[in-house]
């Protein structure tokens, strides 16, 4: 069924992505003062997303795991650019980057 | 065998530079980590067979969402300290979670089974003598077309927000503006003065 190889397996890819994906939600609860690090801790849990898709699109000999990462990709691009940018409109504004400045935009 | 040794390279050092991300002091070494942790992930894409994904990650992201990560940390001014100041504290919980986070995950990997309907639920079969760029064309234009267009839309969208939110009018700046130059008239920029001999304007 697999076609990872002989002796790598869904399973060995599935780790991988359990592991970032921890290390990202990880990334997020240190650098609460941090909005660049949150957006990086971001990208890497979409990572981990990625490659638990791949694993699974391999695993399953269906291509439809890999249109979906294509899909991925392309919101995590566009999620990148807007979330900086705001992040400069927000700099020239106030100055600053930290968080706790940032939670005094809501209403 | 040496594929074998190859994967636990990619793996382990995706996983050690995704920690580094986030656990790095200065912000510019944490985009060169999550550039690393690109690379190594499409490293694995690769010998999982899905070489387009894998050239699309190098392209995509640490061509362009890594150095869009890097231009922006380079042109704010931060200070490394101030951000770092609540790390310690921040450490148990966000270790706590991180951890919880995993257990349950590996509850679910221990205890999961495929589904029996899966084999029989597959859309686009893998061909075992097809590249997979090709395969992966030939039903991204055909069968997920409208997935295609949407996601060029979504990039559209994100490019013009960008630009929305960024553009600013400077003030204070000389620029050509070639329709007030166009609509200048001699009668308004030629000014004749008789000059009175011995003195000045």
């Amino acid at each position: 069924m697999g076609d990872f190889g002989h002796t790598i397996g869904l399973a060995h890819y599935l780790t991988v992505g359990a592991i970032l994906f921890a290390t990202g939600v990880f990334g997020i609860f240190l650098n609460r003062k941090n909005v660049i690090v949150i957006l990086m801790s971001i990208e890497l849990l979409l990572l981990a997303v990625n490659i638990n898709l791949v694993a699974f699109s391999v695993e399953l000999g269906d291509l439809v795991g890999q249109v979906f990462t294509l899909f991925i990709l392309t919101v995590a691009a566009a999620e990148a650019s807007i979330g900086l940018a705001i992040l400069v409109v927000f700099f020239r504004a106030r100055g600053s980057i930290a968080v706790k400045d940032i939670s005094g935009l809501k209403g | 065998m040496i594929a074998t040794l190859v994967f636990y390279m990619f793996a382990l050092f995706c996983i050690i530079s995704g920690v580094m991300v986030v656990t790095s002091r200065n912000p510019v070494h944490s985009v060169l980590f999550l550039i690393l942790a690109f690379f190594n992930a499409s490293g694995l894409f690769v010998l999982a067979g899905a070489e387009f994904l894998a050239m699309l990650l190098v392209i995509v992201y640490v061509g362009a969402v890594a150095v869009l990560f890097l231009f922006v940390v380079m042109m704010l001014d931060i200070t490394v300290a101030e951000l770092k100041q609540g790390f310690q504290t921040y450490l148990p919980i966000g270790a706590a979670v991180g951890l919880v986070f995993l257990a349950e995950i590996a509850f679910v990997g221990l205890s999961w089974t495929m589904a029996p309907s899966a084999q029989s639920n597959i859309q686009a079969a893998t061909q075992a003598d097809g590249q997979n760029t090709v395969l992966l064309g030939h039903i991204i234009y055909t069968d997920y077309l409208y997935m295609f267009q949407a996601a060029g839309l979504v990039l559209l969208v994100a490019m013009i927000g960008a630009i929305v939110l960024t553009h600013r009018k400077r003030t204070g700046v000389k620029k050509q503006v070639i329709a007030k130059q166009l609509a200048r008239s001699a009668k308004q920029s030629v000014e004749l003065k008789k000059v009175e001999t011995g003195r000045g304007i």
